[in-house]
């Protein structure tokens, strides 16, 4: 077969369009997200697996603090409650917002994604506040497998949270340069199944760190 | 034809440097990886020169016991982190979007990120060595010995091991995401999934593995990280961790990751046996299926790695790692009956495929003695688990790289290589291969353990460690034939032609070296031989029922 190198595909070459996902069906940037996420999935269940490891071994959960010579105990009021639902309602606004842009609805949109933007940026500062309370309570990623495991759970998913918020900046900065309309918005249909996806690691986080019971001590 | 001739665009110079540097084209990409994969497979290489010399005899003679520890430690984490993955990512980034008619990768941009972590990551292992002494606690990295603490890794070689670990991991990460979205969108018209390519479809299952078992890994090197720099006690029983759970994540990615080195071998030997059989691949969806199930089962065997830590459930991790060697079978049926009466030609692509064929057969029944747990406690950490795994990866890996090398080659670069020099090169590696590697089976049930610098004279050990040693240098040597041949074929060899191996699938439809974009036009896909088909006009094949005359094909003497 010759080649010329001249020529370009057109739109009317058979292969046109392979190149802009031109067939229907989902986008290769939506698709492309879920599949990030799904591997997103799997390391926030390695860190679930070492959690759930280390409690399963500990003799009391949560365990004493050498320090005061008590069992660790972290508060959800006043900040983690809070922050708790401020992200579940990003959630939402999130999605509003790509509704918003499906409809072709610019300034529902812009909206709903700066409300979006700025729970992320207060969550952050919220969690922020938060790991120096209880620094000064004693409680440090060296104080003992609790320690460990709280911060590093927490805060990979507050570097998601800080990732999230970098993707929801981008897309509020490119809707205000009116980038998106309903046709094309692939950009906000990715950031916001993100964003979900970090609002569910929340969720989860929450649950095991702040709701389920503690063991007493083994005999 | 349906294309536009534009003008051509104002000449910008552009080095080729810049141009390489630069690119976002799969094929270039793909050879960038193949390249980058080489330097680190030689680096590699010259690290278990390093290895064979020191126990050629016994007694310490060339290295201390520290350095011995980062050259067997290094020696595999550049082969299996920065040869035997990347290359085979290469490959697929060459051959996949070429074999399913697209004219890309998906994320072009983020397939030339995927690719430029690699030689960041190298360069930082290669750091290690000097600020320091690099990692010295095995390619596994076990706690404690990977702890910074006394008879621990002290030192930043451990911690440079686990950055450039988390950025491969990555790079391998956003390879796996962006080559399913290419095989599940880019697909030309008429390519259905069943009638993609085989190594097209080792490539998805790959994926698939890469991109549910690399994030388990990286969760456990931060770990690792946190524990070695934060004071965190993940991997510290003294302070309520667990030494078993980094094991138990490790080996959760570490196993698959073997079927992630050895699938896409797989594939390309499937690529080449029929080829150079004349014949159609043996039961494709067989193939197909055995694959996915290789993959599945692949999640579920880690443990067994782990018998004798006596904190894992031995019958089941014994019985699912037996399974495995059900689908592994289906395809050495396969690839056997895609040979059985074939027109062969041993053409230097065919024998390192029979090369692969011979050698993993080897590897996979050594490996399922292996899986027996009795037997297991007697090998376990002996020379039989390293005879083992050579003759997976290095008898399946390697020699299916080399083979889908010297296939693909006349593609990449227009050229031929020497079949001579090639022919060379195959009996040096399969010779030197098997002397090296085999011997360790006998030294590995005489009791030699592995990672061990040193033995007695009295052990008996003396003759076997000699020879794998002449054998390791026996393949050293096999690379010299294999370093000429690539530099003379890119100068002067013969032109290959579009089709130089009349072979069955789109990468051979288009130019040798294609262009950008690849195509101009495809030929119709009614099957998953589209270029035989259109060689041979629309003869009825795969899903013809025998019918009555079929006995009339069969030659006389039969």
């Amino acid at each position: 077969m010759t080649t010329d190198t001249t020529a370009l595909t057109t739109e009317h070459s058979p292969v046109a369009g392979l190149a802009h996902d031109a067939r229907g069906g989902i986008s290769n940037p939506v698709l492309g997200m879920l599949l990030f996420i799904t591997s997103e999935v799997m390391f926030f269940a390695g860190l679930f697996a070492a959690y759930f490891n280390v409690r399963a071994n500990a003799a009391q959960w949560p365990p004493i603090n050498p320090e005061s010579g008590e069992a660790f105990h972290i508060a959800i009021f006043p900040l983690v409650g809070p922050a708790t639902v401020l992200l579940i309602l990003s959630s939402f606004t999130c999605q509003f917002a790509v509704w918003a842009i499906r409809r072709n609805d610019r300034t529902a949109f812009l909206r709903n994604i700066a409300v979006t933007f700025g729970i992320g940026v207060v969550f952050l500062i919220m969690q922020g506040i938060d790991y120096a309370e209880l620094g000064r309570e004693g409680l440090t990623l060296s104080s003992g497998t609790y320690g460990t495991t709280y911060f590093t759970l927490t805060g990979f998913h507050g570097a998601h949270v800080f990732a999230g918020v970098i993707m929801l900046g981008v897309v509020l900065y490119r809707g205000m340069a009116g980038q998106f309309s309903a046709r094309h918005h692939d950009a906000v249909e990715a950031a916001s199944l993100y964003w979900h996806f970090v609002d569910v690691v929340w969720i989860l986080l929450f649950s095991l760190l702040y709701l389920l019971p503690g063991n007493a001590p083994r005999v | 034809m349906a294309t536009t001739a534009l003008h051509p665009a104002a000449p910008a110079y552009r080095s080729s440097l810049y141009d390489w540097v630069t690119t976002t084209d799969h094929k270039k990409i793909g050879i960038l990886y193949v390249i980058n994969s080489f330097v680190f497979f030689f680096i590699g290489g010259l690290l278990a020169m390093g290895v064979r010399l020191e126990l050629a005899q016994p007694g310490l003679q060339f290295v201390a016991d520290q350095t011995y520890n980062e050259i067997f430690t290094m020696h595999a984490t550049f082969m299996i982190f920065l040869f035997v993955i990347p290359m085979l990512a290469g490959f697929g980034n060459y051959i996949v979007p070429l074999q399913i008619g697209a004219p890309d990768m998906a994320f072009p941009r983020i397939n030339a990120l995927s690719f430029w972590m690699l030689p960041l990551a190298g360069i930082l292992l290669l750091l290690s060595f000097v600020t320091g002494g690099s990692a010295a606690a095995g390619w596994t990295s076990y706690s404690p010995l990977a702890q910074d603490r006394p008879l621990g890794a002290v030192g930043p070689g451990q911690d440079l091991w686990v950055v450039a670990l988390v950025l491969i991991g990555t790079s391998s990460i956003l390879g796996a995401v962006n080559f399913l979205v290419t095989m599940f969108k880019m697909r030309a018209p008429g390519m259905t999934l069943f009638r993609m390519p085989i190594m097209t479809w080792t490539v998805l299952v790959t994926s698939v593995l890469v991109l549910m078992a690399t994030p388990v890994i990286t969760s456990a090197l931060i770990m690792l990280f946190i524990d070695r720099n934060y004071g965190g006690s993940f991997f510290d029983p003294a302070n309520g961790g667990d030494a078993i759970l980094y094991q138990n994540i490790f080996w959760f990615y570490s196993h698959p990751a073997v079927y992630v080195m050895v699938l896409p071998a797989m594939g390309m030997i499937s690529e080449i046996l029929p080829v150079f059989s004349r014949k159609p691949l043996f039961g494709y969806r067989a193939f197909v299926f055995a694959t996915a199930a290789i993959g599945a089962l692949g999640f579920s065997v880690w443990a067994h790695h782990m018998f004798t830590t006596g904190a894992v459930y031995l019958p089941f991790f014994s019985f699912v790692t037996f399974l495995i060697a059900i689908p592994t079978g289906v395809k050495m049926f396969n690839w056997i009956f895609t040979l059985w009466g074939g027109k062969l030609t041993f053409s230097t692509p065919l024998l390192f495929a029979l090369g692969f064929l011979s050698m993993f057969l080897i590897g996979g029944i050594n490996g399922a003695v292996s899986a027996s747990v009795p037997v297991d406690f007697a090998i376990h950490d002996t020379y039989w688990v390293v005879a083992h795994l050579h003759y997976v990866l290095f008898g399946g890996s390697v020699f299916g790289i080399m083979g889908g090398l010297y296939y693909w080659f006349p593609k990449m670069t227009g050229r031929m290589m020497s079949e001579s020099l090639g022919k060379v090169q195959f009996v040096l590696m399969f010779v030197g291969f098997n002397l090296t590697f085999f011997p360790m089976h006998q030294l590995g049930l005489a009791g030699m353990p592995r990672r061990i610098a040193d033995y007695s004279s009295a052990s008996g050990w003396n003759d076997l460690n000699l020879l794998a040693t002449i054998g390791g240098f026996t393949i050293a040597a096999s690379m010299l034939p294999l370093l000429w041949n690539v530099f003379v074929s890119l100068r002067s060899g013969e032109p290959a032609g579009d089709d130089p191996w009349e072979g069955n699938t789109l990468e051979w439809a288009t130019s040798s070296p294609p262009p950008p974009y690849n195509f101009d036009h495809l030929p119709p896909i009614r099957s998953e031989r589209p270029v035989f088909d259109q060689r041979h006009g629309d003869v009825p094949h795969t899903k013809t029922p025998p019918g009555p005359d079929r006995t009339q094909q069969i030659p006389a003497g039969r």
